[in-house]
């Protein structure tokens, strides 16, 4: 099994969501992230006052996939959250050793 | 007995009351989130130490028999003796609620002072600093202005509802504070965003509500002049917001929300002491001169390094002199003062007479704060630990936070007796 994780720009999330719906995915964990890489911040003023801001509010999304889905999910993802501008985001897979269903206790593919 | 100007003065009272709330919501939004209560609590604590004093001695101190054009009879009516008497007026109103009404006037000039000072003051010390701040400062200096001591019967200066009383009092003082308690941690070098603008707006309009009962109700009766007082207020306030807008989208490229109600409290601050002495068009060219110049003052602390954290200095003081100072060229003889400024050919006489009033009451309070303050910080220490406000004084001082936006907590609770249940540090009897 692999781990699938992106992360985004935050508008993104609805987009992708149901691209990857639409590509079986059963059920992904989206969580509030912040960072940087080629975006860098942006810059707000309070009273004059110039802030640079250097982390930017991304979304990070989590996909539990079976080892021979792991690029074609990827790839969904990775169209669906394109905008073509700078801070689209990274996507990246990682192995996973076991994945277990709290509810049932099943193991493997069974737990996806 | 009027009762159509007792009942305006005592809902100028009410609404003059609820400044200090929305100063706490005003000022609140402004702070990092680790600080939002404490910010507020200041405003709250004002609001709670200056209404007892004020009933105890403050009123009498103020507006008792005069002596010596300084202060006034602090026995005369201790406790407010006496005045329950039916047949105890001032004026045209029962002194009962002229005394409700100048009451709040003295809770808010302490709480404005509270801005320069966000994130570091220690509780308990800045109620002692309360107490003792508008004892030594605004009792007296209220005397001078309004209660018939020197500022009013010898320099015969014009403040109709607090330009030197109450901001550029409070604003020198909040400078004072700023210099004894030193920079927040990280000033002028991290980012110290407001965490909450839509409360700034809130306070803002919460302000300008109240200040409508400030202004007008300073006419102390439901006549002409508190109608010129509240047109005044209303369209100073609005010129001075577009004056402030426009300063920030010619020199920063935006026009922000944060300068709205910055501009919106600068220009309530400058026409409080002129709002009875310029015609309405008078007002929006003085609304508008104070929101530019407030705008830019508000970078001073950048550049002379001095954390005057919410700009009370750059818009309490400067607006106040602002205001006392720009009578003394636009007061209009048609006005309810009376009073002609030099551009209405009356001569620099009454520009001379509101420089006098404004430096003496800035000098004086600069003075007195810097003693309270370090007197203060000597003995029972006005700052927080490092600790304490790296952490968030919010957690440490009041044991609370602001926001639990979380689902997922853990913890238990424990019976309020239990001593051992407090989870504070050394600052929770700060």
């Amino acid at each position: 099994m692999k781990l699938v994780v992106a992360v985004i720009k935050p508008h993104m999330v609805d987009t992708v969501k149901d691209a990857l719906q639409g590509a079986g995915v059963h059920g992904l964990t989206v969580s509030e992230a912040n960072g940087f890489g080629r975006q860098r911040g942006h810059t707000e003023v309070y009273r004059g006052a110039e802030y640079t801001v250097d982390l930017v509010p991304k979304v990070r999304i989590e996909v539990l996939v079976e080892a021979e889905e792991a690029q074609a999910v990827a790839d969904t993802l990775v169209q669906a959250a394109r905008t073509g501008k700078i801070g689209d985001g990274k996507v990246w897979i990682m192995p996973v050793e076991e994945v277990i269903r709290v509810r049932t206790g099943e193991r493997g593919t069974d737990a996806l | 007995m009027d009762s159509g100007d007792t009942s305006w003065v005592l809902a100028s009272a009410a609404l003059v009351l609820l400044m200090t709330p929305g100063l706490a919501l005003f000022y609140g939004g402004m702070v990092r989130a680790k600080s939002v209560l404490n910010m507020m609590m200041m405003s709250f604590g004002s609001l709670a130490l200056v209404s007892v004093l004020w009933v105890l001695y403050g009123y009498s101190m103020t507006f008792g028999t005069d002596k010596s054009k300084v202060i006034g009879d602090p026995g005369e009516y201790l406790g407010l003796k006496g005045l329950m008497d039916p047949e105890a007026l001032s004026g045209t109103i029962p002194t009962m609620a002229f005394v409700a009404f100048q009451g709040v006037f003295a809770v808010i000039t302490v709480a404005l002072i509270s801005g320069a000072i966000a994130d570091r003051a220690k509780f308990g010390t800045w109620m002692v600093f309360v107490g003792i701040w508008v004892t030594l400062v605004y009792f007296p200096v209220a005397h001078w202005v309004w209660g018939g001591g020197w500022i009013m019967k010898d320099v015969e200066a014009i403040d109709f509802a607090g330009g030197t009383a109450v901001h550029i009092n409070a604003g020198v003082a909040g400078l004072a504070l700023a210099l004894v308690l030193g920079k927040r941690i990280g000033f002028a070098k991290e980012p110290m965003r407001p965490h909450n603008l839509p409360l700034v707006m809130i306070g803002a309009g919460l302000l300008w509500f109240g200040w409508f009962g400030f202004n007008a109700g300073s006419a102390v009766a439901a006549n002409a002049t508190a109608s010129v007082a509240w047109v005044n207020t209303f369209v100073a306030t609005g010129a001075a917001t577009l004056g402030w807008l426009l300063t920030e989208r010619f020199r920063d490229g935006h026009a922000t929300s944060l300068g709205a109600a910055s501009g919106v409290v600068a220009g309530l601050v400058a026409i409080t002491p002129a709002c009875h002495s310029v015609s309405p068009v008078g007002a929006i060219a003085l609304g508008a001169l104070a929101g530019v110049l407030c705008a830019l003052a508000v970078g001073l602390k950048y550049r002379f390094g001095y954390d005057d954290s919410l700009d009370v200095v750059g818009v309490h003081l400067v607006g106040g002199l602002v205001g006392t100072l720009a009578i003394g060229l636009l007061a209009d003889p048609d006005a309810p003062a009376g009073a002609s400024g030099l551009l209405a050919g009356g001569g620099a006489s009454l520009l001379g007479k509101q420089a006098i009033g404004a430096f003496s009451v800035l000098g004086y309070s600069l003075i007195v704060t810097l003693i309270i303050g370090l007197v203060l910080e000597k003995t029972i220490g006005f700052r927080v630990t490092t600790e304490t406000e790296v952490s968030g004084i919010d957690l440490d001082v009041h044991a609370e936070s602001g926001y639990d936006l979380t689902p997922a907590t853990s913890g238990a609770f424990r019976q309020q007796s239990s001593k051992a249940a407090a989870p504070t540090g050394e600052g929770a009897m700060a």
